[in-house]
């Protein structure tokens, strides 16, 4: 099978973007996007193309690109979905300063993290009642994809997209009253206040992440203050 | 020169940053890409600990004792007797950094996992890697803001600093810009295992590309028991990689078969009566190599017969995964599994304390040689990678008390010395030769002669820093199979099947001048005391 990937490609984040149309031969029907840009950097037939990649199986987040105008993770976009058209589109996220070619600066996600003061103030006692909330919020791989279709989040705004919603939300729901005050003013501010739930973030998240069951959760604990006693 | 200075920011220099961020110490926290990306994300199965929740009278000497006899007695008694005391500590700091572990009536649910007699392993669903880092990043977050952590998160090291044959900082790259800067300080390597060695053939990520040991390895560094890798007896190959299932299927009642003729045949349950399906690793894996040899096909794992709720509540991801690389669910098929590389009980030599042979470096996690001896248990990689970055901390606090800053950190244009990547080709190249010494199944005659081939490649033209490096690295390993002529965990030798203990021995490699040498030492006696730790 044959396959034409477009590449956007840009040396540098001040040198010309441009497209690199490059052929691609491949046998295995499980073979992605990422398949592709390894062996095309392995081959050498062209200048290696700048881009992150760690597991190669879902669980890293590092891939996220935006293939065939949707962001998804490399390693899970396969090549055969793009059969038909005979060709796909590879371009970094738009939403994010690009570094060269597929690779993007994705530190304003830490950054908004950070900002927020994401952490534990002191140790927690293991609660059964919170688990399956934070379990599924701690499966946020931060990769960006639901803030590329977000139509809330930029880059230097006050709203921080699901990226840090997610996040936001395990500890929300971990926890007690008492001691969730102070993030859930930040979740008010940073989240809340910005998230015109358009919920585009459910259907693109890479790990599934149920990100609507989340947001109610936390809306109830955080603005609402119904929920976890 | 007493900054801190952590290469890998997974489970264990994230633990190791946080160890010292809570004693008021800064630390630099130098990763390829930020911890989310990290090998540890992809643990599965669960993590150990003498937690005793389920009533079978679990203590940490039988921990002890099944490490010791999992690891065939090749493992530093000291080390696994403080690694094996810690870890119901170690796991209930974990918990209460908010990992969401499986709990049941109020306590933490603990599961069987191979080469072990109780039940020990606590677990978050069948991503307790990925629950654990979540939990570790928040609280490394906290101590950022704080500024007792510096992220350098897309920056590669590139060698050492030595000073006098000891070490006295990194260079380090960034990667975004193409810089570099000499960071002085102690440093700790928390690198990882050796995957790179065997690109797309291991079940670990891209970025441990074995670089950052071959580096140290040719700067004079001790590295010990290479011969030791472990395959995992359940992967399924997707493009580019090996994908484990995790050995919690088998745990929760997954059952392997051959088929022999029109019957299945569950070889494991009829060979290994005692532990069945959970054999330690190696055993299992080799078994799977002979019965294939013996009766042709495939080996397949029947996971058919495990509950929906099990499904749900314990292995989630895993039917996940499966259906999409696979297209098989296991819930409804058995699924076709081959060994693959999966973890690497070799690598940097250290001692209990986390020191490696040269003074001012620190190892921990996958890159050191150290608790898991010939044979790891499943559930004691995410323990001795927390364990060890926080006894790697702990001792660097002891022996480096002096918190100074160090010089100004400079990121200039460099190059020289190892900034050169390595041939994609050779790299192909040196991995076919490993793959064929370094097979489930090895013996004298195959090994000699990958010897002979990667010398043959050694001699063929000029090679840049890393490249040799990479060839000296795998030289190594394969000289390191060779030279322990028994069979011992991991390490099978058909010319030598059986265990000789006069080698219950650590074989350690150096590398001087171009030259490697393998020497065997023996290993510390154990029920030292503690005394002496300066």
């Amino acid at each position: 099978m044959q396959i034409r990937l477009d590449i956007l490609r840009r040396k540098s984040a001040i040198d010309s973007p441009y497209i690199q149309s490059i052929d691609f031969a491949y046998e295995d029907k499980g073979e992605s996007v990422a398949t592709a840009l390894t062996k095309i950097n392995r081959s050498g037939t062209v200048s290696p193309i700048s881009w992150e990649c760690s597991c190669l199986q879902k669980k890293c987040g590092a891939c996220a690109m935006v293939i065939g105008g949707v962001p998804r993770l490399a390693c899970d976009a396969k090549l055969c979905e793009f059969e038909k058209a005979g060709f796909v589109r590879v371009e970094p996220l738009k939403k994010f300063p690009v570094i060269a070619d597929l690779t993007v600066d994705r530190s304003a996600m830490y950054d908004a993290l950070r900002e927020i003061r994401l952490w534990l103030e002191k140790g927690l006692a293991p609660n059964e009642g919170s688990l399956d909330t934070a379990y599924e919020a701690s499966r946020c791989l931060q990769c960006g994809c639901c803030l590329e279709v977000c139509p809330n989040f930029y880059v230097g705004g006050r709203f921080y997209g699901m990226a840090a919603g997610v996040p936001m939300s395990k500890l929300l729901a971990q926890l007690d009253k008492a001691d969730r005050q102070r993030l859930a003013k930040e979740y008010s501010r940073h989240f809340y206040a910005g998230c015109g739930k358009s919920l585009a973030c459910k259907s693109i998240c890479p790990a599934g992440i149920e990100t609507d069951a989340l947001m109610v959760n936390s809306n109830a604990a955080a603005v609402f203050k119904r929920l976890f006693g | 020169m007493s900054r801190v200075v952590i290469i890998g920011a997974g489970l264990s220099g994230l633990t190791a940053a946080v160890t010292f961020a809570q004693a008021g110490r800064a630390s630099l926290l130098v990763s390829m890409q930020p911890s989310e990306r990290a090998q540890s994300v992809l643990a599965e199965g669960g993590i150990n600990a003498a937690l005793d929740t389920m009533g079978e009278n679990d203590t940490p000497a039988e921990h002890f004792a099944d490490t010791m006899r999992g690891g065939v007695y090749l493992a530093d008694e000291n080390a696994v007797e403080d690694l094996t005391e810690n870890a119901p500590e170690t796991v209930r700091w974990l918990s209460s950094l908010g990992v969401p572990f499986n709990m049941q009536a109020g306590h933490l649910i603990q599961r069987n996992f191979g080469g072990q007699k109780k039940k020990r392993t606590a677990f978050a669903k069948s991503s307790t890697g990925k629950m654990i880092m979540t939990s570790l990043i928040d609280e490394a977050r906290k101590y950022e803001a704080a500024g007792l952590i510096k992220r350098y998160p897309h920056h590669e090291f590139i060698r050492l600093l030595t000073d006098g044959g000891r070490c006295s900082g990194a260079l380090v790259r960034d990667r975004y810009t193409g810089l570099c800067a000499g960071i002085d300080g102690v440093v700790l390597l928390a690198c990882g295992g050796l995957n790179g060695m065997f690109p797309g053939m291991t079940t670990g990520t891209t970025q441990n590309t074995g670089d950052a040991a071959a580096a140290a390895f040719v700067q004079g560094v001790e590295l010990s028991n290479l011969e030791m890798l472990q395959y995992h007896p359940t992967t399924v190959g997707i493009p580019g990689k090996r994908c484990l299932v995790t050995e919690a299927a088998r745990g929760e009642g997954g059952r392997l078969f051959i088929m022999r003729g029109e019957d299945r045949y569950y070889f494991m349950e009829d060979r290994h009566p005692e532990l069945k399906n959970l054999s330690p690793r190696d055993v299992v894996a080799r078994e799977m190599f002979f019965v294939r040899r013996e009766l042709g096909g495939e080996v397949y794992l029947d996971m058919t017969g495990l509950d929906s709720e099990v499904w749900k509540t314990k292995l989630p991801d895993l039917r996940e995964e499966l259906i999409s690389f696979l297209a098989l669910d296991p819930k409804e098929s058995p699924i076709p599994v081959r060994e693959g590389i999966h973890y690497f009980m070799g690598g940097i030599r250290c001692d209990r304390y986390h020191r490696t042979s040269m003074s001012g470096l620190y190892a921990a996690g996958e890159c050191t040689s150290l608790y898991h001896g010939a044979n790891r248990l499943g559930g004691n990689s995410m323990l001795g990678a927390v364990y060890g970055g926080k006894a790697a901390a702990l001792d660097i606090l002891r022996r480096f008390p002096d918190s100074s800053e160090g010089g100004e950190i400079r990121f200039e244009e460099a190059a020289g010395e190892f900034c050169e990547p390595a041939d994609e080709g050779l790299i192909m190249q040196i991995s076919g030769i490993l793959l064929k010494g370094l097979g489930i199944v090895r013996n004298e005659q195959v090994l000699d002669s990958c010897i002979g081939e990667l010398d043959v490649l050694s001699r063929a033209r000029q090679y840049n820093a890393r490249e040799g490096a990479r060839l000296s690295l795998a030289r190594a390993m394969l000289i390191s199979a060779k030279e322990r002529r028994e069979s011992r965990g991991a390490h099978y030798r058909e010319d030598f099947p059986e265990r000789n203990d006069k080698l219950r021995l650590e074989g350690v490699v150096t590398s001087s001048g171009g030259q490697i040498t393998h020497r065997f030492e023996e290993l510390p006696e154990g029920k030292e005391e503690n005394a002496d730790q300066a």
